[in-house]
């Protein structure tokens, strides 16, 4: 397998283009500029179309029309440049139409840093927009996760009609490291897919022959509303089975940490470590953090373990209201943070797991 | 086994480039894990930089490190703010044209290279980031350096005139280097 060594956002580009993404809008931010930038020149050796839309809400609603045509579609943007597309993303989910979009993240809420953090773990699996849409949220932790994630995430759009989003940081964005990347879909391929859209997609339909197509984000009638948050609300509850998690050295833990994204890479090497040193300690890094991987934290053995560490790049903590939801009171749940730009240390996790061990 | 690498310096000396060469050498000729790392913000021309390098046989867990195994200096600011990072029995590579203040650490080995006034020696201060990559291959031997030199070649040598200096930019840093480990 030839190893490419690849920046995230290049990856997040390269794979989206692989996977027969044919359309990016965007605009400019820090820590994310590689993506457009790499997508402003490849996508128009595919044929594609690249556009750099005046601001965020311009080109989160050229994504949103993109797509109505079944062209697999997407934009990126960082934290509150997020925050300005979250209506776009709204009405895609309302409107079921199908688009990817990546957030490289930064430090705090409002303008925040420019530097990597774990600030939108809510916003990217509780409230995206408004009117209490759901979507499947990728969380990497290395470029080559990147790349495979973003390549799937479009079949995800596509199977559900629905967003999906890959929440990635600072760090993941900026970092270069070797991936194999997924194989290029060939023309034809990408044509096909855009043709099985036709029963919903805006292509033009003759009346006469076939039933016409009507996109729309919201409803007139309050009865199909209703019917329509049914609907979604079944969609969410069948992603169960699409739930995807790391779980390491479980088996015999006694401390069981729980950490994802960046976060997930940096646990690792700790737990690696410590293990090492004959510490028994393990993790459940979800790789969806929604739909939440629950279940994994079911095969956890509660009579022995005496501690649940979560680790993230989030103050105060986010991911940690899933987890005590997946975990049920079954053990006692403690945090080790960072946040503000400040890249969580493997030291300090370290030394974490060590006091919960002794403890 | 993991070994963690800094390179720092001034925006336009080449820091990035270097760290990139470096850790594409790695990916390109091994099979060893290796991440590369930018310092970003309000980053340019004359203000600071820095990188960071993992080549490591595991996963790579942090892509940085609050101590490392060999720190590149480049300039004299770098000195001050870096060497407290540099673990002990670490390796300092220094950049002697520029940084001129005394190291005020003895449980490190320091390798000194004049590699600013070579590059004008050479005819392009552009250089200087390769000729510290060769002292840097040259001491550590971490990776050969036919391997080091495919990945200048491949990434710099895309005009022919470039090929030649930077070819013997390369050739120079390597002399230093081994000259410095033989010591």
């Amino acid at each position: 397998m030839k190893r490419t060594f690849m920046k995230g956002c290049e990856a997040i580009a390269e794979a989206a283009v692989r996977s027969g993404c044919r359309f990016f809008a965007g605009y400019p931010i820090t820590p994310q500029n590689e993506i457009p930038e790499y997508f402003a020149r490849r996508l128009p050796e595919v044929g594609g179309q690249f556009v750099q839309g005046e601001s965020e809400v311009a080109s989160i609603s050229m994504v949103y029309g993109a797509a109505q045509t079944g062209t697999r579609a997407m934009t990126s943007s960082s934290s509150c440049g997020i925050s300005l597309k979250s209506e776009g993303i709204s009405y895609c989910a309302s409107a079921h139409v199908p688009i990817v979009y990546a957030n490289i993240s930064r430090g705090g809420p409002g303008v925040g840093t420019i530097q990597p953090a774990q600030q939108d773990y809510f916003q990217a699996t509780k409230a995206s927009g408004n009117g209490g849409f759901r979507m499947m949220v990728f969380a990497p932790s290395t470029v080559q996760e990147a790349a495979d994630m973003t390549y799937a995430a479009f079949d995800y759009a596509q199977r559900d009609r629905n967003p999906v989003l890959i929440l990635a940081d600072g760090v993941l964005g900026a970092i270069i490291e070797p991936v194999v990347l997924p194989p290029m879909r060939p023309d034809e391929e990408v044509s096909a897919m855009k043709k099985a859209q036709r029963s919903w997609a805006l292509v033009g339909h003759d009346p006469a022959k076939e039933p016409r197509s009507f996109i729309e984000p919201g409803h007139w009638s309050i009865q199909e509303q209703e019917q329509s948050c049914k609907d979604n609300a079944a969609l969410y509850d069948s992603w169960e089975k699409d739930a995807q998690e790391e779980s390491l050295m479980i088996d015999d833990a006694e401390i069981v940490i729980a950490a994802y994204g960046i976060s997930g890479r940096i646990a690792r090497s700790a737990v690696s470590l410590l293990r090492k040193d004959g510490v028994k300690v393990g993790m459940i890094r979800p790789k969806t953090v929604s739909p939440f991987p629950e279940k994994a934290f079911d095969k956890l053995n509660y009579k022995r373990v005496k501690a649940i560490l979560d680790v993230e790049m989030s103050i105060p903590a986010q991911m940690v209201y899933d987890v005590r939801l997946a975990v049920k009171d079954r053990c006692p749940i403690e945090t080790c943070l960072r946040s503000g730009g400040e890249v969580i240390r493997r030291e300090e996790i370290i030394a974490s797991v060590r006091a919960l061990s002794k403890a | 086994m993991e070994r963690n690498i800094m390179v720092a310096g001034f925006g336009g000396q080449g820091v990035m480039v270097m760290g990139k060469l470096l850790s594409n050498a790695v990916c390109d000729s091994t099979t060893q894990n290796v991440t590369f790392f930018p310092s970003y913000g309000a980053e340019q021309r004359g203000g600071t930089a820095n990188c960071y390098v993992v080549i490591s046989d595991e996963p790579v867990g942090s892509p940085m490190s609050d101590t490392v195994d060999d720190l590149v200096i480049m300039n004299g600011p770098s000195l001050n703010k870096f060497l407290g990072k540099l673990k002990p029995g670490g390796i300092l590579f220094i950049n002697n044209t520029i940084v001129k203040d005394a190291v005020s650490r003895d449980d490190v080995a320091i390798v000194k290279a004049p590699v600013t006034d070579i590059s004008l020696e050479l005819g392009n201060p552009k250089v200087l980031n390769v000729i510290m990559l060769g002292v840097y291959i040259g001491y550590t031997g971490i990776l050969s350096e036919e391997l080091m030199l495919a990945t200048i070649l491949g990434q710099l040598g895309k005009k022919a005139s470039l090929l030649e200096l930077n070819k013997t930019a390369f050739a120079r840093g390597l002399e230093i280097g081994k000259a410095a480990k033989g010591k």
